[in-house]
């Protein structure tokens, strides 16, 4: 017998159709994690809904929570699938997958958007600063001066999704590497407990196109680079007690979620605290200038209302099961219209 | 009753005319001419006299010349005239082409404080002091120049005949009931009045008498009418971008709904979401992610923002989604002319997206239909599972048009064909998102939020097969694609049937559709009166069904008559019936205005004497 979760459920459970990335590609080193994240906090895949985009970032969902809803939309135009979508059911959990050229080249201007409304959606960027679908073009986050086989030297500065996200006024953002599945993995369960839009800007190796050392989106270049803003650790809601016995005081912080769960940041070198805007927008552009990749929970606020809660919907009543009671006016009403159109 | 026939003024000697006129306003934008030219509607309106107003206002939120220009008819005839038997002009860049305008025997009223020196013999003209007695009246300096047109309505209303207390309901309805702006204007039209009598002396023919034709109408426009019936449709679900001449429509849904639909909401929360998006990219990607979920979904625009939700149309259409799309038309290409009306999107949208696409197109006529359409596109959406457009335009849209009473839905909403957990536990077969289960090409669709382990699937614009798993095979191509032609045949019941005005035996026809009715069917009264008759069809939807091939296959000559170049229609007819294609004749205007009855008919008797 397969070992199950407390929902019952094996870990194949989790599992979408085999995938047909380059062996090696980041990107399904991200979907393991999702499916580790998923099985791990018991999740049932039919409360999880999936997006994504156009591209090999994109095509990710087909791999992962095969029994979940899901829609691969238009390039750059995820974030407004999503946005409907989630007014049907806002019970459900949103995962989506972009690449940097599906949100920092075409879909700049949704991703802005879709922050700026705070939609309740983990929102993934597997950014490997490379078109890989259409063999390997430079994407808005790929670093000035970079060579590629086909292409010659990217001319322009790099897009930071990070940046970006931060500017935009976004609730959750963080940022990780492909290479550490641990850190994604926590990540995205803290990701997961936030009622907002969430962030996660994942440098994910394309080994196909853009994995020499040099390149700022290799595996080599970020294990060498990469600097942990803090140790992260997602405590869900039931685990509380073990952590108040594990740290010492002082060199941790805890972020309360939304839905009660913890997340924990162990002090690696200075106390960073997560819930500074500004002080993360400084530190990192210090750690670009300085060619570190710096990985972690860089920004959260847990307090920010999600665009469902503004449009105050009912709670446990999903819209896309209301019949035609609620949703057509009985006929006195459109006397009363006729009567009021002069 | 007020005004000239209660004077001892003497009538010239011409013969009276009586509810048989157009009046032209010639104002700048943004003088606050709007309130003052609806005031006039709606009186007219309220006395019982059929009446139409078309703005004709040029993409300008100030200083640029504009036009209002009201028809009164006896008999019903509302479409826009162009003959201008009275005009008013209270706009000094365009007084010399205003008076030029006016019909021999016709009457020009000119606010007094502009100079020119064009004049006429042949008509009467009379000065309004438009400015003098807007700074007499209460009215805040700030104000001086809006309610300075108030004082031809005052001055008008004494000359034509106009019930004073249908003003004052006009007014209070225009205000919402709020007394010092209704005061205040009617202070200012009062006093236009008492001017008019002591200084002003009849010497034209036309007036205006009470009648009863109004009954059963309202007055309103089609973008309100098209939200009130989104709204009895059942809509979830609108995202938009501003664009004119749609904006009022969303507008009005956010609106209205509120207080429509919040009290039969069962926990008192909201049964809808409206978004205004970042573009019209997202406001369609909005809206067809909600239809995908389940939500009675829409979008309104105009022609450039259909440019821009192209791939999403493609998309919802090979996906199979839901989806209503308003195109409230204005004349293009590209920015075009925004302000003027047009019916130019229609082989556009008929084709809309890349590779093999084809839609369903709604084409309401009137305020009314709009009302209808706005309800029944959903249950069309939902039935077909696939985009339905509503194809309004600017003259529809935007004026305010004598309708009749929105009438309640008479069938129940058709929410398609939907499994849900229930449907799943006494399934046989394995279910398939895009399996033909009943032979008709439209499949079942399940919503997120389903349960079932089994009831989850992967929408996609790439190849999929019957189960919604990506392929690229090319029988499944062929198969899918050929299964979606299917769908649109059995389709093809669910559409409003086109409408026949005649007796079906004249050898001669006209097809068209959307708001160019009136003046189709008051040309077709006028050349019945010329000795040449002609059945009127009026298509309601397309994909063309077959009736409309009939009216044709029985008729020596159909004409096609459209605002647009290239007479879209007529192409659509021509391909889709080629062995009767040598019997219609496209008769096309695109000059951004209403279609006016006496150009039709002009182009139909050069045609038949040639």
């Amino acid at each position: 017998m397969a070992a199950v979760n407390k929902v019952g459920l094996s870990k194949s459970d989790y599992r979408g159709a085999p995938t047909t990335l380059c062996a090696g590609c980041g990107h399904n080193s991200i979907n393991n994690q999702i499916m580790s994240a998923a099985y791990e906090l018991d999740m049932i895949p039919e409360d999880i809904i999936k997006f994504s985009g156009i591209g090999c970032s994109s095509k990710s969902p087909t791999y992962f929570l095969g029994r979940s809803f899901g829609f691969n939309s238009l390039h750059g135009r995820m974030p407004t699938i999503a946005t409907g979508a989630m007014f049907g059911d806002r019970r459900l959990q949103a995962i989506a997958m972009s690449g940097d050229g599906d949100t920092a080249n075409i879909g700049m201007g949704h991703f802005k958007h879709v922050i700026r409304r705070n939609l309740p959606m983990v929102y993934i960027i597997a950014n490997n600063g490379v078109y890989g679908l259409t063999k390997g073009q430079f994407s808005a986050t790929a670093e000035q001066g970079l060579k590629l086989k086909s292409q010659g030297v990217n001319q322009y500065s790099p897009i930071d999704i990070v940046m970006e996200a931060l500017a935009s006024s976004a609730t959750f953002v963080a940022r990780s590497f492909a290479g550490d599945a641990s850190q994604v993995k926590e990540l995205i369960k803290a990701a997961l407990s936030h009622d907002g839009i969430a962030v996660l800007d994942i440098i994910s190796p394309c080994v196909t196109f853009n994995n020499r050392d040099e390149s700022h989106h290799s595996y080599g270049w970020g294990r060498q680079h990469r600097e942990m803003i803090h140790d992260f650790n997602f405590v869900p809601i039931q685990d509380e007690i073990v952590i108040e016995d594990d740290f010492e005081e002082g060199t941790i912080r805890k972020v309360t979620m939304h839905d009660g769960s913890k997340v924990v940041l162990k002090k690696v070198s200075g106390d960073y605290d997560p819930t500074d805007r500004i002080n993360a927008i400084k530190t990192v552009q210090e750690a670009n200038q300085d060619d570190i990749l710096l990985t972690g929970l860089i920004f959260v606020d847990t307090s920010a209302d999600s665009l469902i809660d503004l449009y105050d919907l009912p709670e446990d009543r999903p819209l896309n099961r209301l019949g035609q009671d609620e949703l057509r006016p009985p006929k006195e009403m459109l006397d009363k219209v006729n009567s009021r159109m002069f | 009753m007020s005004g000239i026939e209660e004077s001892t003024k003497q009538a010239v000697a011409a013969e009276r005319v009586v509810n048989d006129f157009s009046i032209t306003v010639a104002t700048v934008n943004g003088s606050g001419s709007q309130t003052s030219n609806l005031t006039l509607q709606r009186a007219l309106f309220k006395m019982g006299i059929p009446v139409s107003g078309k703005n004709l206002f040029p993409s300008n939120i100030q200083g640029l010349p504009t036009w209002y220009t009201f028809r009164v008819n006896k008999d019903g005839y509302t479409a826009r005239k162009e003959e201008q038997e009275i005009v008013v002009a209270m706009n000094p860049d365009t007084i010399e082409d205003d008076l030029k305008m006016v019909e021999p025997g016709g009457a020009f009223f000119y606010a007094d404080h502009i100079r020119f020196e064009a004049e006429r013999d042949d008509i009467a003209m009379y000065p309004i002091p438009a400015k003098k007695l807007a700074k007499e009246s209460d009215a805040s300096p700030q104000l001086r120049d809006y309610v300075a047109n108030m004082v031809y309505v005052g001055v008008l209303a004494y000359m034509l005949n106009i019930d004073t207390e249908k003003l004052k309901m006009a007014l209070e309805f225009h205000f919402s009931g709020k007394e010092r702006p209704i005061s205040l204007n009617f202070g200012v039209m009062e006093a236009a009045m008492d001017w008019a009598k002591e200084n002003l002396e009849k010497s034209d023919p036309y007036y205006l008498e009470p009648l009863d034709k109004t009954d059963g109408f309202i007055m309103t426009d089609g973008n309100t009418a098209g939200a009130m019936g989104s709204i009895f449709g059942g809509v979830q679900f609108c995202s938009w971008y501003p664009i004119t001449p749609a904006s009022s429509l969303a507008e009005a849904l956010t609106y209205y709904i509120p207080q429509l639909r919040d009290d039969y909401s069962k926990d008192g929360h909201k049964t809808y979401g409206i978004v205004q998006a970042e573009d019209e990219l997202a406001a369609i990607g909005m809206a067809v992610g909600a239809g995908w979920s389940g939500l009675r979904s829409m979008t309104s625009t105009s022609g450039p923002g259909i440019s821009l939700m192209s791939e999403f149309i493609g998309l919802a259409y090979y996906s199979e989604i839901p989806v209503v799309i308003w195109d409230v038309q204005r004349v293009g290409p590209s920015t075009g002319l925004p302000t003027r009306t047009s019916q130019g999107d229609l082989t556009f949208i008929n084709f809309l997206g890349h590779g093999d696409t084809n839609h369903i197109l709604l084409l309401p006529s009137t305020v009314d239909e709009c009302f209808e359409f706005g309800w029944r596109s959903f249950d069309i959406a939902e039935r077909v599972q696939t985009p339905v457009f509503v194809l309004s335009d600017l003259d529809l849209g935007m004026n305010h048009w004598m309708a009749k009473e929105f009438k309640y839905p008479d069938v129940d909403m058709d929410r398609g064909k939907v499994f849900w957990e229930e449907d799943f536990e006494n399934m046989e077969e394995k279910w398939g998102r895009y399996l033909d289960i009943d032979g008709d090409g439209i499949p079942y669709r399940t919503l997120p939020g389903n349960k079932h382990p089994e009831s989850g699937y992967f929408a996609r614009g790439t190849g999929h097969d019957d189960y919604a798993a990506y392929t690229e095979d090319n029988e499944d191509w062929e198969e899918n694609m050929a299964r979606i032609v299917k769908k649109f045949e059995t389709a093809k019941q669910y559409l409003p049937k086109p409408k026949m005005i005649g007796d079906g035996t004249s050898e001669l026809g006209i097809i068209a559709f959307g708001s160019t009715e009136d003046a189709v069917i008051e040309a077709r009264d006028k050349l019945a009166n010329e000795g040449i008759d002609l059945d009127f069809m009026r298509v309601r939807a397309l994909p063309l069904v077959d009736e409309i091939y009939d009216f044709i296959k029985e008729k020596g000559r159909v004409y096609v008559v459209e605002l647009n170049r290239d007479g879209q229609m007529y192409q659509i007819l021509k391909m889709k019936f080629p062995d009767v294609c040598g019997k219609i004749v496209s008769i096309p205007k695109h000059d951004g205005l209403p279609l006016a009855a006496s150009w039709l008919t002009n182009a139909i008797i050069e045609n038949e004497r040639n």
